[in-house]
């Protein structure tokens, strides 16, 4: 046993199933508004700020934000741990994916619901 | 190709200051020879040339070394399958500390394989002959068993590369598994529990290097998987 105290779940497994299901979710979003954006080829301001404004639409890219967050966590973590080996220097790395995750996801929520 | 090309990676710690390539030129006459046979040639040319080998036949698993950039052992690699160009390029297995020549030292290797506990514990009553196995779970054993730790799987495996001291590496994995599948075997949650961590187990991002180099077939990625899924099942 290997013990961490930076990684998302603190266990591989929990990490490794939250890549997992956070893939799917950003995987059927992305089809989701390439799709959306395919049946209206001429989009305006209305009907994309109408979709936006739908509370399952907000409930579904907060999800996406979410999955996002959680995705990019458990993936530059990974990346950190394999190829900065000097402890200030990877730990510096995770505390600003971190910050910049959380910032991006308030950001995110703001530009949801602030509208 | 008679007269083959071979550059073979040299280091003395004890004279050297830094690693260098030797070129040999080896007669084949025309043969087809395993790549330990123009190691054999070539340390007639030069006696301080180091490599390890015993069986010569890809049963003890000694002489694990890279040629041409590929893992594999030595004995059984013909070099029609290596050599390009009528050249061949011999390096020791990457990611190793290098001793000398091609022979690195092994410790990381061995240490992940003890931590995976590679024999049988079963904390029931002994009974009077044996622990009997039907012929069914035998089978599950297959693919597993076979392994000759030579290291050319754990060696072509990045996530051994950047982080060897915390995952396991394909081979001791495989030894996992082949314990965790044993019918016969009891600390299945205590050997799990020991996997769970990010590092031990889940640094595999199945690429599968391990499954093109090894020598004997095995499949290291499927029983990483196969991990991968009692702890699943046993976490949810």
């Amino acid at each position: 046993m290997v013990t961490n105290i930076t990684n998302l779940g603190r266990s591989g497994l929990s990490d490794w199933l939250i890549q997992r299901v956070s893939a799917l979710v950003l995987a059927v979003y992305a089809l989701f508004v390439v799709g959306y954006l395919l049946f209206h080829p001429n989009l305006d301001y209305a009907t994309w700020s109408g979709l936006f404004a739908q509370t399952w639409m907000r409930i579904f890219s907060l999800l996406a934000f979410i999955s996002m967050a959680a995705h990019a966590w458990v993936g530059l973590w990974t990346i950190s741990t394999d190829y900065l080996k000097h402890t200030g220097a990877r730990f510096g790395f995770q505390a600003v994916v971190i910050l910049a995750i959380f910032v991006f996801l308030v950001w995110g929520v703001q530009v949801l619901w602030g509208a | 190709m008679s007269n083959l090309q071979v550059s073979v990676y040299r280091y003395n710690p004890e004279t050297d200051s830094a690693p260098y390539m030797q070129e040999f030129q080896i007669d084949t006459q025309g043969r087809d020879l395993m790549v330990l046979n123009v190691l054999t040639m070539i340390k007639d040319q030069d006696s301080s040339l180091a490599f390890r080998r015993s069986c010569r036949e890809g049963v003890c698993g000694s002489d694990g070394m890279n040629m041409n950039g590929t893992n594999g052992l030595a004995c059984i690699t013909p070099i029609s399958d290596v050599v390009k160009d009528n050249k061949l390029v011999l390096r020791p297995l990457p990611g190793l500390p290098v001793m000398r020549d091609l022979v690195v030292d092994m410790n990381l290797f061995y240490k992940q394989y003890e931590r995976m506990q590679p024999y049988l514990q079963n904390d029931t009553a002994e009974p009077a002959i044996e622990r009997l196995q039907s012929p069914e779970d035998r089978d599950k054993l297959d693919g597993l068993y076979e392994c000759i730790l030579c290291a050319c799987c754990s060696t072509s495996c990045p996530s051994f590369w950047w982080n060897p001291d915390k995952f396991v590496g394909p081979a001791g994995l495989l030894q996992a598994y082949r314990f965790l599948a044993d019918s016969r075997d009891t600390a299945t949650s205590s050997r799990l529990a020991e996997l769970e961590d990010p590092f031990s187990l889940f640094r595999c991002r199945g690429i599968m290097n391990c499954v093109s180099v090894c020598p004997k077939g095995l499949n290291p990625t499927r029983a990483i998987g196969k991990i991968r899924e009692m702890l699943l099942s046993n976490a949810t």
